[in-house]
C-alpha cells in the first residue's frame, strides 16, 4: 500500500465507518439515559427542578472559589487544555473544511501561527495533567487504565497534527494519513469512554441542580 | 571527427565557454543546496567524467518526459549536458529505426555492459504483452534485458518511477513501475508529470559527480525532492494568515490567495517546483492559478479529487451521520425496550412483604 493510497483509505471508508460509529454511538448513549425508565411523580415539588436545573448547568461551568482554592492546578490544566483542544479542532482551517463537509457549515477560522501554537500549549497542559494524575496520590488511586487510554486517544491527534503540519518524520501523506487516522481512533472511542462527557456533560450538570432545585419528596 | 570522450570535450564542441559552464554548475549546486564550494567540485568531476553510454527505453508513455527536456524552452546548458553523455539510445530522438536502431542498443549495451546507465519513461504493461511492444519486443523483456548490464538506472516520470496514469484504476495493462520489476540495480526515481527539466540533468548531473545520490523513501533524490511545495510556496504567508481563495474566480483567486480549498495537493507533495520553476524559471502551477495536483507522488490520478481540499473526506459524511442517528435510535429505541421489559420483569418477581410476614412466628 502506498502512502497515497493509506492516505484515501482513511479520508474515505475509514472515516465514514468512524463518522458511522460516532454517531450513532452517541444517539444509542444518550437514549440509554433517557429511556432508563423512571417513574412518574405525581407529587408537588416546592422548588422548581428546571430552575435548579439550568442554575447548576452555569454554576458548574465556572470555577468557584473553593474548588480553585483546594485543586488550582486541575482547574487551570483543565481550562487550558480544553480551550485549546476547541481552538485546535473548530478554529483550524482544514478542520472547518470537514465539518462544511458534514454539516453544510462554515465559520472563519485563525491563522494558522495561533493554531499552531495552541497546539503546543495545548499538549503541553495535556503531558502536566498526565504528570499530575501520576504524582498526586489520590488521583493516582483513583485512576485506571480507562483514565489513560482517555489521555492517549485526546493526546495523539494532537501530537500527530502538529508532525503532519510541520512535515516530521515522514512523507507529507503518510503523516497526514496518520493524524486523521488518530482522530477517527478518538470518533470511535468518544461515545463509549469517559469521552462521552462531551455530550452527556450539560444533562448530567442539569439532573444533578434538578434533584437539588426539587426540594421535595417524590411519589 | 573524433568522438569526445569527457564530459568537458563534449561541451567544448558544444560551443559552451568557461564561464557558461561554471554558470550551469552554480545553478546544479543551488538547486542541491550544496554550498558555493562544491561548483568547482562539480565542475572538476564533470570535466573529467568520461561521457557515460546512456540508453533510453520508453514505455507505456506519452513523450512529455522528452518533451520536457528537449522543448520546454530555447537550447541551454541543460541541452548540452545532455548532448556531453552518450545517448546511444533514444527510439524518439533517434534518427535510425527498425534493425539499425536496435542494433545501436545491443552495441551500446555490449560495448559498455554493466556500466550504461538506463533510463527509463513510461510504465510497464504486465498483462498482454502485446499491449506495447519496441520492435516486436515487449517492454517487460527489453526492460530486463537491458536493466541486466546496466549501472543503475533512472526511472523518469512519474510513469517509470511510480506506474502512473497507465497505472490508474483500473489499470487496464497491468501497467507497473520499474522498481516494481527490477531490484537488483539501483534505481534513482525522477517522478514528475512530467518532471522539471532542470531536475532531470540536474540527477544526470549528481549522478556523474557524487555517483548515487542520496534517496529517500520513494527513490527520490532528496536533494531535489526533499522539501514540499507547501512549504516553498510562494502563497504560503497566505495560508498561515488564513486568507484562502473559494473558487476559480472570486476575490481570493484574483489577489492570489492560497489554493488550499480548491484542492491543492501542496502540503503532500515534494517537488521543486515552487522553488525552480518551469519554462526557463518562469512559473510554476500554483503560480499561474491552478491548485498543485501531486504529480511527482505515487497515485497522484486516484488520489481523490483534484478540487476537493486534501483534509476533508472523500465519502458523503453529512449522509453517513443522518443513517447513523437513524441506526442509532432504532438501536437505541430497542435497548430501552429491553431494559423497561428487564425492569417490569424485576418488580414483578419481586415478593412483596406484608405486616403478616413480619409477625411470623419462625
Amino acid at each position: 500500500m502506498t502512502d497515497t493510497d493509506f492516505l484515501l483509505l482513511v479520508r474515505g471508508p475509514l472515516f465514514d465507518a468512524a463518522t458511522f460509529i460516532l454517531c450513532a454511538g452517541i444517539v444509542v448513549r444518550i437514549l440509554a439515559i433517557l429511556l432508563m425508565g423512571r417513574k412518574k411523580n405525581l407529587a408537588e415539588p416546592r422548588g422548581s427542578a428546571v430552575t435548579g436545573g439550568f442554575g447548576t448547568m452555569l454554576r458548574r461551568s465556572l470555577p468557584d472559589a473553593g474548588t480553585f482554592h483546594r485543586s488550582g492546578f486541575t482547574v487551570i490544566a483543565g481550562y487550558v487544555f480544553h480551550i485549546g483542544l476547541f481552538v485546535v479542532i473548530f478554529l483550524f482551517v482544514p478542520h472547518i473544511l470537514v465539518f462544511e463537509r458534514a454539516i453544510g457549515l462554515s465559520w472563519s477560522g485563525l491563522p494558522s501561527n495561533i493554531v499552531d501554537a495552541t497546539t503546543v500549549v495545548t499538549i503541553i497542559a495535556l503531558v502536566a495533567v498526565l504528570i499530575h494524575r501520576f504524582t498526586d496520590p489520590v488521583k493516582r488511586m483513583l485512576s485506571t487504565f480507562h483514565d489513560y487510554l482517555v489521555w492517549v486517544v485526546t493526546i495523539l491527534p494532537l501530537v500527530t497534527g502538529y508532525l503532519a503540519f510541520h512535515r516530521i518524520g515522514m512523507s507529507g501523506p503518510a503523516m497526514l494519513a496518520i493524524h486523521i487516522l488518530s482522530v477517527e481512533l478518538l470518533m470511535v472511542l468518544l461515545p463509549f469512554t469517559k469521552l462521552s462527557h462531551a455530550f452527556t456533560l450539560w444533562m448530567a450538570r442539569w439532573y444533578n441542580g434538578a434533584v437539588a432545585g426539587y426540594k421535595g419528596v417524590r411519589s | 571527427m573524433n568522438k569526445p570522450v569527457t564530459v568537458a570535450d563534449a561541451l567544448r564542441l558544444g560551443g559552451v565557454t568557461r564561464r557558461g559552464f561554471l554558470k550551469y554548475c552554480s545553478a546544479i549546486a543551488s538547486l542541491m543546496a550544496l554550498p558555493p564550494a562544491s561548483v568547482s567540485v562539480i565542475a572538476a568531476a564533470l570535466e573529467k567524467a568520461r561521457r557515460p553510454s546512456v540508453i533510453w527505453l520508453s514505455f507505456q508513455e506519452c513523450t512529455g518526459c522528452t518533451e520536457s527536456l528537449t522543448r520546454s524552452h530555447a537550447a541551454t546548458v541543460e541541452d548540452l549536458i545532455f548532448n556531453a553523455i552518450s545517448l546511444d539510445y533514444h527510439h524518439t530522438l533517434q534518427a535510425a529505426s527498425g534493425d539499425a536502431a536496435e542494433a545501436a542498443r545491443e552495441a551500446a549495451m555490449h560495448d559498455n555492459y554493466g556500466n550504461y546507465l538506463l533510463v527509463v519513461d513510461g510504465s510497464i504493461p504486465t498483462g498482454n504483452p502485446g499491449y506495447s511492444t519496441i520492435a516486436g519486443i515487449s517492454n517487460k523483456d527489453m526492460l530486463l534485458e537491458v536493466a541486466a548490464g546496466a549501472a543503475a538506472i533512472v526511472s523518469v516520470g512519474s510513469c517509470a518511477a511510480f506506474g502512473g496514469i497507465p497505472h490508474a484504476d483500473p489499470n487496464p495493462t497491468g501497467a507497473v513501475s520499474v522498481a516494481d520489476l527490477i531490484k537488483d540495480k539501483p534505481i534513482i526515481n525522477v517522478p514528475g508529470c512530467p518532471p522539471i527539466p532542470a531536475v532531470i540533468t540536474g540527477v544526470l548531473v549528481q549522478y556523474l559527480t557524487f555517483g548515487l545520490p542520496q534517496l529517500d523513501h520513494l527513490g527520490r533524490p532528496v536533494a531535489f525532492y526533499g522539501q514540499s511545495i507547501h512549504d516553498r510556496c510562494y502563497r504560503r504567508p497566505f495560508y498561515d494568515k488564513g486568507l484562502f481563495a473559494e473558487s476559480f474566480d472570486d476575490e481570493g483567486a484574483k489577489k492570489g490567495w492560497c489554493l488550499y480549498k480548491v484542492g491543492c495537493k501542496g502540503p503532500t507533495t515534494y517537488n521543486a517546483c515552487a522553488t525552480t520553476k518551469w519554462n526557463n524559471g518562469t512559473s510554476f502551477p500554483i503560480e499561474a492559478g491552478h491548485p498543485c495536483l501531486g504529480c511527482s507522488e505515487p497515485d497522484f490520478w486516484d488520489a481523490g479529487s483534484f478540487y476537493k481540499a486534501l483534509s476533508t473526506p472523500t465519502g458523503s459524511i453529512g449522509a453517513t451521520a443522518v443513517y447513523a442517528a437513524g441506526a442509532g435510535l432504532l438501536a437505541g429505541a430497542a435497548l430501552g425496550a429491553v431494559q423497561r421489559s428487564r425492569k417490569n420483569a424485576a418488580i414483578r418477581k419481586h415478593e412483596k412483604i406484608g405486616i403478616d410476614d413480619l409477625t411470623q412466628e419462625s
